[in-house]
C-alpha cells in the first residue's frame, strides 16, 4: 500500500539525505516478510566482541535461525542485581542441558562496554561457571546503546532510562525464524524460565493435531 | 468538518517544521536516533509529526506512525445490522462430558467441577483461526486471528471481534472452543497458537475461566461451562438481602457487560491485539434485553450496541504491528472501534445503550460527546454500569474514563440531536505506554474523535425508561462484616520484570489460599510513581472500601459500583471488599495492562474449603 506519490517522495528526498534514507527503506518494505520486518527493526547486524575474543555479527552470528534468551548486565553490578541474575540463569543453562549451544544459545549484553572488555567478561563468566552456549558480548559503547534500545531494554522515564541498572531485570526469549518472541523476569525461577523458553521450542510432532 | 482539516493540516505544519529543523541542524540518522532518547513531550510530538510523512517509527522505539487513513468511512459493525455476528447454539458431536474427553482431542485437564449441577442447557462451537479481515479502505486487509462460529469443518470466516454470546441467568452454557490457528512458524510475526479463552468476569468454574496457565495447543479442544449463576448460589455465606428465589444467589451481584479474550500466560498481548476478543451479555428478569420489561433498558440488539475500543499501530506496509520488545506498555496511533478505524454509527433520535470496552493493549481513555459545531456545549448522558455491573442507580455525566478492561454501560438520549453529528471523543493525553499524561484532558474537538454518530435515522418509538427517573437497579451488597483476613500486595517494577509484593508469576507458584465462601479486604498498593496499573482480580468483583484513605464517594463516582477491574493511579493504594464463594480453584489477579501482565505483574491465588491467612502473599 504506497503511503506517498512519487512527487511527494522527490520533494521530500530533496530536502535532505536523511529523508531519502527513511524512505528508501520505506518503499523497500511493501512486500517484505514478517520475519525481515522484526529483523529490521529490532536486529541491527552489528559488529560486536565476545568475552572468548571472537568478533561476530548481531543478526548473523547470534540471532539467526536460533532459538535465544538475551539480557543485559554489567560485571561492576552496583546494586548486586547482576550477580545474582547471573547465578540464576546459570541454573537455568543447567536445565536447558545440552541444547545451549546447539540450537538455543544464551547472550548477556553489557551495559558498560568501557570497562567490560572481551577480558574482563571471559573472566566473570569463568568465575560464575558459564558454560559453553551462553555467550557474553561487548562492543563499542555506541552500538551497545543501539542494541539496548532496539531490543527494547528502555524506559520512556528519561532518568530511569538513563541508569543502568534499570535494564537488567527482564530477560528476553525468542525464536528468531518462528518469529516468537516474549520475555519474562531474569531472576524468575529457573524452571519458570525454562519452561517459557519450551513455548517458543520448535513445533513438536505431538503439539499439533489434525482438528 | 472544518475542525477535523484544521488538525491534519496542523500536524502536516508540524512534520513541515519538523523536517526543516532537522535539515538546517544537518542531523544525521545517528543524531536522530539520539533525539529519540529525549522524551520531554515537545520532542515526541515533533518526531510524530515527522514520521506521519517521512518514516515509520525507524530508530525511535515508542513511536508508531501509521499510514495515513480516512476517517468516518467504514460504518461500525453492529449486532443490530448484522454486522457483529451473534453467536447461535448448535449440536455438539460428541457430547460433551464433566471429564476432559482427550482421546477425542480435548485440550482441559481438569473435570468440570459443577457439570451437572448446572448442567448446560444450550451448546455453542467456535473456532479461532487466522482469516483475511478490513479495518480500512487505505489499509490492506490484515491476517487477523479470531473466533469463527462453528466447527473447524463448517469452516466459517472469522470474526474480529468475535462473535456476541448473548447468556441469560439460569440458563447454563457450554462452549466448545477449537484451536485452528497456524503453525507456529505462520504467525506473521506475533502471537503464538496456544490459547486459553478468559470470560472476564463471569462467575466461572477455574477449570472454564479461561486461565492463563490452562492455555491448549492448535489442533485441539476445550469445552468452557459457564453456569450463568448468581454470586453466592452454593454458598451457605451469610447471604446478604437479595437472594433472588429463582437461583439462590445475590441478584444485587448481577452482572451485565462481560467480554472473552485470549488470556495465554505470556502471549496475551500479542494475541488479544491480534483479534482474539469478543463481547458477552448477559441478561436476567430485570436486565431483559427488552426495553417494554423489567429495568426496561433500551433493547438488544436495536438500540443496545457494544463497542469495544482498541488502539493500533501499522507498518509502512500497512500491516497491523505489535512492539514486541515494550516494557512500559505500547500505544497505537489509529483508533478502531469494533474492529474498524474510526467507523461511523446512524441512530435513530431517541435513547440508546453502549457497552463501551477498553480492550488495550496500555490506552486509557476519557470519552466525551463532542458537537463540532458547538464545542462549548456539555453534552450529558447516562453511565449505568461500572465494569460487568449496573450501578445502584444511573449517574448523569459528562464523559467516562476506562481504564484497559474496563466497561462502562451508558444511556444517551439522542432525541435532542435529531438531524446533528455527534462524535465519541477520547480527551484524555497519554503520550506513552505508562498510563496518562499528568491527567491532562485535552480542550473539546483537540482529542481523538473515535467513533462518527450520525443521528439521521427515523423517528421510532422508544419505550426505554429516562435514566432521570430510574430510582434503582440494584443495591449494593453490604460491607459490614468482619474479614476473615486482610491482604497487602504491592505493585512494582523490577529494573525488567513488573513485580507483586516483590515476586515473579509462574503457574505453579499458589501464593496464598482463600477459604471458600469467606469475605475478604484486599489493599492493593502502586508502588511506583510513573505507571498507573488496571488491576483485574478474577472470578468475584469487588467493593473498594477507600481509596488512598479516603471513601470512593469522594472518588470518582464508578468507584462506588462493584467493579472486576481497579485503576490504581500512581503512588496510589485502595481497599477492596470481597466475598469469594461457590467454586473452588486457581484464579490470578493481574495488571492489565497486557504488556504488564505478560512481563510477569501477575499472581495465582487458589479458593479452597480451608484457606491461610497471608498477609502479604
Amino acid at each position: 500500500m504506497p503511503t506517498i506519490t512519487r512527487r511527494t517522495y522527490l520533494a521530500l528526498s530533496a530536502l535532505a539525505p536523511v529523508a531519502a534514507g527513511l524512505l528508501a527503506r520505506e518503499s523497500r518494505s511493501e512486500d517484505i516478510s514478517s520475519r525481515d520486518v522484526i529483523r529490521n527493526r529490532y536486529f541491527p547486524n552489528l559488529v560486536l566482541m565476545t568475552h572468548e575474543g571472537r568478533q561476530v555479527r548481531f543478526y548473523d552470528d547470534l540471532i539467526k535461525d536460533k532459538i535465544v534468551t538475551i539480557n543485559f548486565m554489567y560485571t561492576q553490578c552496583e546494586d548486586g542485581r547482576c550477580p545474582v541474575t547471573t547465578a540464576n540463569l546459570v541454573r537455568v543453562q543447567k536445565l536447558l542441558g545440552s541444547r545451549v549451544g546447539r540450537d538455543i544459545f544464551m547472550y548477556s549484553f553489557t551495559l558498560a562496554p568501557e570497562h567490560d572488555t572481551p577480558t574482563v567478561l571471559k573472566r566473570y563468566a569463568k568465575a560464575y561457571g558459564v558454560g559453553p552456549g551462553w555467550t557474553f558480548v561487548t562492543g563499542s559503547p555506541r552500538d551497545m546503546e543501539v542494541l539496548r534500545r532496539k531490543l527494547g531494554f528502555v524506559w520512556a522515564n528519561p532518568v530511569r532510562d538513563a541508569k543502568r541498572s534499570s535494564h537488567t531485570g527482564n530477560l528476553r526469549y525468542g525464536n528468531e525464524p518462528l518469529q516468537l518472541w516474549s520475555a519474562c523476569p531474569a531472576m524468575a525461577k529457573p524452571e519458570w524460565i525454562a519452561e517459557s523458553i519450551s513455548w517458543v521450542d520448535w513445533p513438536k510432532t505431538t503439539a499439533a493435531k489434525p482438528g | 468538518m472544518h475542525l477535523l482539516k484544521h488538525q491534519w493540516s496542523r500536524l502536516a505544519r508540524t512534520a513541515w517544521a519538523n523536517r526543516q529543523e532537522i535539515i538546517k541542524a544537518g542531523l544525521g540518522r545517528r543524531d536522530l536516533f539520539k533525539m529519540g532518547l529525549l522524551t520531554s513531550a515537545g520532542y515526541l510530538v515533533a518526531k510524530r509529526g515527522l514520521s506521519t510523512r517521512a518514516a515509520y517509527a525507524d530508530d525511535d522505539d515508542n513511536v508508531c506512525s501509521s499510514p495515513p487513513t480516512r476517517a468516518f468511512y467504514d460504518l461500525l459493525p453492529t449486532p443490530r445490522d448484522g454486522t457483529m455476528k451473534i453467536q447461535t447454539p448448535t449440536t455438539l458431536t460428541p457430547t460433551p462430558t464433566a471429564a476432559p474427553n482427550t482421546a477425542a482431542g480435548e485440550g482441559r485437564k481438569i473435570t468440570h467441577q459443577a457439570f451437572t449441577q448446572f448442567a448446560p442447557q444450550k451448546f455453542y462451537a467456535v473456532t479461532q483461526r487466522a482469516g483475511y479481515v478490513s479495518v480500512s479502505p487505505d489499509l490492506p486487509l490484515q491476517t487477523l486471528w479470531g473466533f469463527a462460529i462453528g466447527t473447524p469443518t463448517e469452516n466459517k470466516p472469522i470474526d474480529v471481534p468475535g462473535p456476541v454470546y448473548v447468556a441469560h441467568y439460569g440458563e447454563p452454557i457450554l462452549v466448545r472452543n477449537f484451536n485452528q490457528l497456524p503453525a507456529q512458524d505462520k504467525n506473521g510475526g506475533f502471537g503464538l497458537p496456544s490459547v486459553s479463552t478468559h470470560l472476564h468476569n463471569g462467575h466461572t468454574p477455574s477449570e472454564s475461566d479461561g486461565n492463563p496457565c490452562d492455555f491448549f495447543e492448535r489442533g485441539y479442544f476445550y469445552d468452557q461451562h459457564y453456569p450463568n449463576v448468581l454470586a453466592g448460589v452454593l454458598s451457605d455465606h451469610q447471604a446478604p438481602p437479595g437472594v433472588d428465589p429463582a437461583t439462590g444467589g445475590d441478584i444485587n451481584e448481577a452482572m451485565s457487560t462481560l467480554w472473552y479474550h485470549d488470556h495465554r500466560v505470556d502471549f496475551t498481548s500479542q494475541n488479544v491485539y491480534k483479534g482474539l476478543a469478543g463481547f458477552y451479555l448477559l441478561f436476567n428478569d430485570h436486565d431483559t434485553s427488552d426495553e417494554n420489561t423489567g429495568f426496561h433498558l433500551p433493547s438488544f440488539p436495536a438500540y443496545d450496541i457494544p463497542m469495544m475500543f482498541a488502539d493500533k499501530c501499522f507498518d509502512s506496509s500497512g500491516k497491523l504491528f505489535f512492539d514486541l520488545f515494550n516494557l512500559d506498555g505500547i500505544l497505537g496511533d489509529k483508533f478502531t472501534v469494533n474492529g474498524k478505524i474510526q467507523p461511523v454509527l446512524h441512530v435513530s433520535p431517541r435513547r440508546y445503550r453502549f457497552r463501551w470496552l477498553d480492550a488495550g493493549p496500555s490506552r486509557f481513555y476519557q470519552f466525551f460527546l463532542t458537537d463540532l459545531t458547538n464545542l462549548s456545549a456539555h453534552n450529558l448522558f447516562w453511565q449505568i454500569s461500572s465494569d460487568g455491573n449496573l450501578l445502584p442507580k444511573p449517574i448523569r455525566v459528562e464523559s467516562v474514563r476506562l481504564s484497559v478492561a474496563e466497561r462502562a454501560d451508558v444511556i444517551i438520549d439522542f432525541a435532542p440531536f435529531a438531524g446533528k453529528t455527534l462524535y465519541l471523543e477520547n480527551r484524555l493525553k497519554q503520550d506513552d505506554g505508562r498510563g496518562p499524561t499528568d491527567h491532562e484532558i485535552r480542550s473539546a474537538g483537540q482529542g481523538n474523535l473515535v467513533l462518527k454518530i450520525i443521528v439521521d435515522g427515523p423517528t421510532v418509538a422508544d419505550h426505554s425508561q429516562d435514566p432521570a427517573t430510574i430510582t434503582k437497579f440494584y443495591d449494593l451488597p453490604s460491607t459490614a462484616v468482619t474479614p476473615r483476613v486482610k491482604r497487602t500486595f504491592v505493585f512494582s517494577d523490577s529494573g525488567g520484570g513488573w513485580q507483586i509484593n516483590e515476586r515473579f508469576f509462574a503457574c505453579n507458584d499458589i501464593r496464598f489460599t482463600v477459604q471458600e465462601n469467606s469475605v475478604e479486604q484486599w489493599t492493593l498498593i502502586n508502588d511506583g510513581g510513573e505507571w498507573e496499573h488496571p488491576i483485574h482480580i478474577h472470578f468475584e468483583e469487588f467493593q473498594t472500601l477507600s481509596i488512598n484513605g479516603r471513601a470512593p464517594a469522594t472518588s470518582p463516582l464508578v468507584q462506588t459500583g462493584r467493579k472486576d477491574v481497579l485503576r490504581l493511579e500512581a503512588d496510589a493504594s485502595a481497599t477492596l471488599f470481597f466475598r469469594f464463594r461457590d467454586f473452588t480453584g486457581k484464579y490470578p489477579m493481574h495488571c492489565h495492562n497486557t504488556i504488564h501482565e505478560d512481563h510477569a505483574m501477575m499472581l495465582r491465588f487458589d479458593i479452597a474449603p480451608i484457606g491461610d491467612t497471608r498477609q502479604s502473599p
